[in-house]
């Protein structure tokens, strides 16, 4: 089902409903404990009946598993589904010459310019601000991540950043429309207008413009080291935030923190046309590969956004209902949670709250 | 205590608030009998010769003679066609090190316990360069400038403090996965400088790794180290763990010896002259300045004192959670002061 209008971006796009009903979609299991998260989505799925059907890219700059053709194969896939799930590609610390790595290509080539981020307090697990419900809108296509730097004289490193009106257009709008579809109050634009005058300042002027055209929807913005010293103080005072590209980042994790950490927290990218569903605070790590204790919570949630997003309304119920309830249980955690037990142990009681779901 | 030589410290009040926390830091500090004679000034911008802002001859003439300043909020007006006054006195003294020591306040109570961490900044050059160009309307780019000296004379600042005031460990802070020349250059220096400094431990950590688990435990920060933006925005977090930017103390390192704390919360007009302000963050900040001297005995009496009374909880200022006046807060310190001595 396609619905089209002037400003819907890619919420209604779903991919069309094959012949057999299975949904094909594209998944990169990514470096760290992607390929254990995506295992576990992958036994979630089967024993919850799932009609997705994964085709998987093996795509790592660390393992020495990247190659242009490995991208064009992800990208070609990518743009046949239209929906995928991603785990984190790893960008090796040396710098080899190429600025840009290739989690930042896959965003630009798909022009993936927005991601959300959700902060839900989880049901059961209390931390030191329990109930909150933040959206995070990150501009991921320029800002600070151009990957334009040169040496301009021996010592001296330029980096730039770089704002346009038109991405910050387009990513005001997203939050704008993103607030209204979900029935969110307010939109915060965050920035640091008041030192970088011309780029921040630019966005924000794109922000408050397209304010104007939703009436029923606050706008507020507030400077980034505000915020920052807000959200770890009074963090309820926010709903939906928006900023470009480096304050996302910082502020993602920041609010994952608050809420358990990156095991818990699921994110989304989306462009015009295409959806990536990953988790919120994007980190491979790598100390836990191999040790079966990474928590598969947030790339779980994920999941679950992404069948609804595929308009699997049950499905998509049928996999958060058992995660959040293995949670609140309380009785099998994994260690970031406090807990001693292992993914398997976490994926296995999913399934078998999987199968004893109240009869709906 | 052994009657100590008299210090001469330039003291600028500032804007909105800062007169009156400044009066108050003044008798706290006459009750403690520290060896301090301030020198006022003021610093409103002037135009200079050439066409240039610059602060009055004055206060610059006694900032060099002392080399210690106290400084209370300064307004930055939004038009006034010159820069803000903090960047001019960065400027002028060469600022090059901000320094944030965020410890729990005992009796201020906050979500985050246990909090006992440094943040040192970089605060000449970096992602506030000032460097701004439209390229074509609607297309800004800002430059973010990172130079080898500025990194190694920033990591040898850190490592310094971390040795002379008995820390640990030293973590850098960055992006350089992303930005991965600039970064990467100031990364190399701190790694360079870690050689000399064996004795502290050093370590390197994404900003958003940091950021994700400081709001989990703080407790496992030490010293952090970083180019400017990142820390604007760590040194805030860091200030909202213990409280916000009203108990928060601030010191600013320059080149030459000179030192400016400050404290970093704004003027405050809605309650200026109001006898309602907090001048724990400024207060906070003199500590700071007296430690820096090698005053350390006056300090920790004065930081007693001050956190004492908080802890108390009976003479508190409305931000505080109490509806004492700042007068009457200043006056409790002064008296836990002298019946300590």
């Amino acid at each position: 089902m396609i619905i089209q209008g002037p400003h819907e971006t890619c919420f209604h796009l779903s991919p069309p409903a094959r012949a057999d009903a299975t949904f094909r979609v594209t998944m990169v299991p990514g470096d760290g404990v992607g390929p254990e998260l995506m295992t576990a989505v992958k036994e979630v799925f089967k024993a919850g009946d799932v009609p997705v059907e994964f085709e998987e890219f093996h795509l790592s700059e660390v393992q020495n598993m990247a190659s242009e053709e490995k991208l064009d194969q992800v990208l070609t896939s990518m743009k046949t589904n239209k929906v995928a799930m991603k785990g984190k590609i790893h960008t090796p610390m040396e710098f080899k010459g190429e600025l840009a790595s290739y989690e930042m290509r896959l965003r630009r080539k798909l022009d993936l310019f927005a991601n959300v981020v959700h902060v839900n307090s989880l049901p059961g697990y209390s931390t030191r601000h329990n109930n909150l419900d933040l959206v995070i809108i990150r501009e991921q296509t320029e800002g600070e991540y151009s990957s334009l730097e040169h040496e301009s004289v021996t010592g001296v490193i330029e980096c730039l950043k770089i704002i346009t009106r038109e991405k910050s257009r387009r990513i005001a709008k997203f939050a704008f429309d993103y607030a209204t579809k979900k029935g969110r109050n307010k939109v915060t634009a965050v920035h640091k207008a008041n030192i970088m005058k011309l780029a921040d300042g630019l966005f924000l002027q794109s922000c408050a413009e397209i304010a104007q055209l939703y009436p029923k929807i606050q706008y507020e913005n507030i400077i980034i080291d505000n915020c920052c010293m807000q959200l770890v103080q009074n963090p309820y005072q926010f709903d939906v935030l928006v900023m470009p590209n480096l304050y996302g980042n910082i502020i993602d994790n920041l609010a994952a923190g608050l809420v358990g950490g990156a095991g818990v927290v699921p994110g989304e990218s989306y462009s015009a046309e295409y959806a990536v569903f990953e988790t919120g605070a994007r980190h491979p790590f790598a100390q836990a590969v191999g040790r079966n204790i990474a928590n598969p919570t947030a790339m779980l949630l994920s999941a679950s956004n992404m069948l609804r997003h595929l308009n699997l309304e049950y499905h998509s119920n049928m996999v958060s209902d058992a995660v959040k309830r293995v949670i609140k249980q309380g009785k099998v955690r994994t260690r970031d949670l406090g807990g001693y037990s292992t993914t398997s142990d976490f994926v296995r009681a999913v399934v078998e709250n999987l199968r004893h779901r109240p009869a709906n | 205590m052994s009657p100590a030589v008299m210090q001469t410290v330039t003291l600028i009040p500032g804007d909105g608030i800062g007169p009156e926390i400044s009066s108050a830091v003044m008798k706290i500090f006459e009750a403690a009998k520290a060896p301090i004679r301030w020198e006022e000034r003021n610093v409103t911008a002037i135009k200079g010769p050439g066409g240039r802002w610059m602060i009055p001859p004055d206060a610059k003439e006694s900032m060099d003679r002392s080399k210690i300043g106290l400084k209370g909020p300064l307004k930055t007006p939004i038009a006034a066609g010159h820069p803000s006054m903090n960047l001019l006195l960065r400027k002028t003294f060469d600022l090059y090190a901000n320094v944030r020591p965020c410890v729990s306040i005992e009796g201020y109570k906050t979500p985050y316990t246990d909090v006992n961490l440094v943040t040192i900044r970089e605060n000449t050059e970096g992602e506030y360069s000032g460097i701004e160009h439209v390229i074509v309307d609607g297309v800004v780019q800002s430059i973010k400038l990172i130079t080898e000296d500025a990194s190694r004379r920033i990591a040898e600042y850190a490592f310094e403090y971390a040795r002379n005031n008995q820390r640990t460990s030293v973590t850098a802070v960055h992006k350089a996965n992303i930005m991965r020349m600039s970064d990467g250059l100031f990364l190399r220096k701190c790694r360079e400088v870690a050689e000399n400094y064996k004795d502290i431990k050093f370590t390197e950590m994404y900003l958003d790794t940091v950021c994700l688990n400081m709001v989990q435990d703080p407790t496992q920060f030490d010293v952090l180290v970083m180019p400017n933006l990142y820390g604007d925005i760590l040194s805030d977090l860091c200030a909202g763990l213990i409280g916000g930017l009203g108990v928060t103390p601030s010191g600013n390192i320059g080149a030459n010896g000179v030192a400016i704390f400050e404290s970093v919360h704004g003027t405050a007009p809605d309650i200026a002259g109001l006898d309602m302000a907090n001048p724990t963050a400024l207060l906070l900040s003199a500590v700071m300045m007296l430690r820096h001297m090698g005053l350390h005995d006056y300090g920790n009496k004065i930081q007693t004192a001050c956190f004492d009374t908080i802890r108390d909880k009976k003479v508190l200022t409305k931000d505080l959670g109490g509806n004492s006046k700042c007068s009457e807060f200043t006056a409790e310190i002064c008296r836990r002061i002298q019946d300590m001595a």
